[in-house]
């Protein structure tokens, strides 16, 4: 089995998962309403606690390093997240509008994992089922509430697709060793895994009446997955780690 | 004059002078839902608090992070308060008399009298033991 290559794939889907799940707890005491506020801020908690189960995975399976080291102190050229996840919050249509698009996108990831060759990530996705499920259904919900009310409310959320939409597309980056994880049966790979939620959200998109972007016209947002990030996302490690790199070798 | 409220919900109002009425439009302002937890399958659902929402579909959303996150939980339900009838406060009177008449308690019934009699067996043993 291709080592490398399965570290590969965890190691990305984890950092999308650490930054956007800090990303989003930046709405936390921000959020429209104090119910939202509270949704939300859990959803983020919910992410970060991937990102730890992955990263454990690495560690007890894989030769990984201590996840607190791992997720704090490595420079961002190591990081493997998308461009999507590493963008400031914005307004709450933009942030809203990134949970729904990589929402679906970990959805699909996670279902295919049920059928992954390499146990420990079959377990994961077994586990986060019933969490993604609610993921998604509270993205959808607020979708569809946003697109129904019109006006502004409508256009906002057309503008926020069209900004949000590239972005998502690097989120299926193709791997150089996919392949081979492919042919071991740990994942269909992201080609599949792309057309699998342009389905899904689709689905939304169309009650919600938003005109999705045609995919063959954009230029998917790449690179994050071989450490080419955005500039945003040096600041947001450097305010991560703060503390950590205080003392290193404090014990906790 | 407007109102100074930092509450987004209390400016989308408009409220105008102080002694203007206040007139709210459909829609404007969004329901509370009551919430109601199910602990485990076939149990009764219990009242635990409730939501604001603008609609059914995301009271229950709000629902389940408000109420279903920590403890056991395996079902919610949500009502729109304003649905929920109730008697005024001031008809509580209507229940006043209830404690006089221990002629509706069960403790009247025949059944009493086993009861009794398998309490006491009980006692019996416990004592000797």
């Amino acid at each position: 089995m291709n080592q490398q290559a399965i570290s590969d794939l965890i190691t990305k889907m984890a950092d999308d998962e650490l930054i956007l799940g800090h990303r989003n707890s930046e709405w936390t005491g921000l959020g429209p309403i104090m119910e939202e506020d509270i949704a939300f801020s859990s959803m983020a908690q919910d992410q970060i606690g991937h990102a730890l189960a992955l990263y454990r995975i690495l560690q007890e399976h894989l030769g990984g390093t201590d996840p607190d080291r791992f997720a704090f102190l490595r420079p961002a050229s190591e990081f493997k997240c998308c461009h999507l996840v590493e963008m400031p919050i914005g307004t709450y249509d933009f942030s809203l509008m990134r949970h729904f698009l990589f929402d679906h996108a970990e959805a699909v990831r996670y279902e295919s994992l049920l059928q992954s060759g390499f146990a420990p990530l079959q377990q994961l996705a077994r586990k986060l089922k019933g969490e993604l499920k609610y993921h998604t259904l509270h993205a959808d919900a607020w979708i569809l509430q946003l697109c129904r009310a019109g006006g502004e409310s409508y256009n906002r959320m057309q503008a926020a697709l069209d900004t949000c939409f590239p972005l998502a597309c690097g989120i299926f980056e193709p791997g150089a060793a996919e392949q081979a994880l492919m042919d071991a049966g740990i994942y269909p790979g992201e080609q599949a895994l792309y057309e699998r939620w342009l389905h899904n959200i689709y689905l939304v998109l169309v009650k919600a009446s938003l005109n999705m972007p045609d995919p063959a016209a954009i230029t998917p947002a790449y690179g994050g997955r071989s450490g080419q990030h955005t500039p945003h996302l040096q600041p947001l490690l450097e305010e991560m780690g703060a503390v950590l790199r205080l003392d290193p070798a404090a014990s906790w | 004059m407007t109102n100074p409220s930092y509450d987004p919900r209390v400016n989308r109002l408009k409220l105008g002078h102080a002694d203007d009425p206040v007139k709210i439009e459909e829609g404007e302002n969004w329901n509370i839902y009551e919430v109601f937890h199910q602990e485990k399958r076939g149990a009764h659902h219990e009242h635990v608090g409730c939501v604001h929402a603008p609609d059914p579909q995301l009271a229950l959303i709000f629902a389940k992070e408000q109420f279903g996150r920590r403890k056991k939980c395996v079902n919610l339900w949500v009502v729109r308060s304003a649905d929920i009838l109730a008697f005024d406060l001031e008809d509580e009177d209507m229940f006043a008399g209830n404690l006089e008449k221990t002629y509706r308690d069960a403790s009247g019934f025949k059944v009493m009298e086993k009861i009794n009699k398998v309490k006491g067996a009980a006692r019996q043993t416990n004592g000797k033991a």
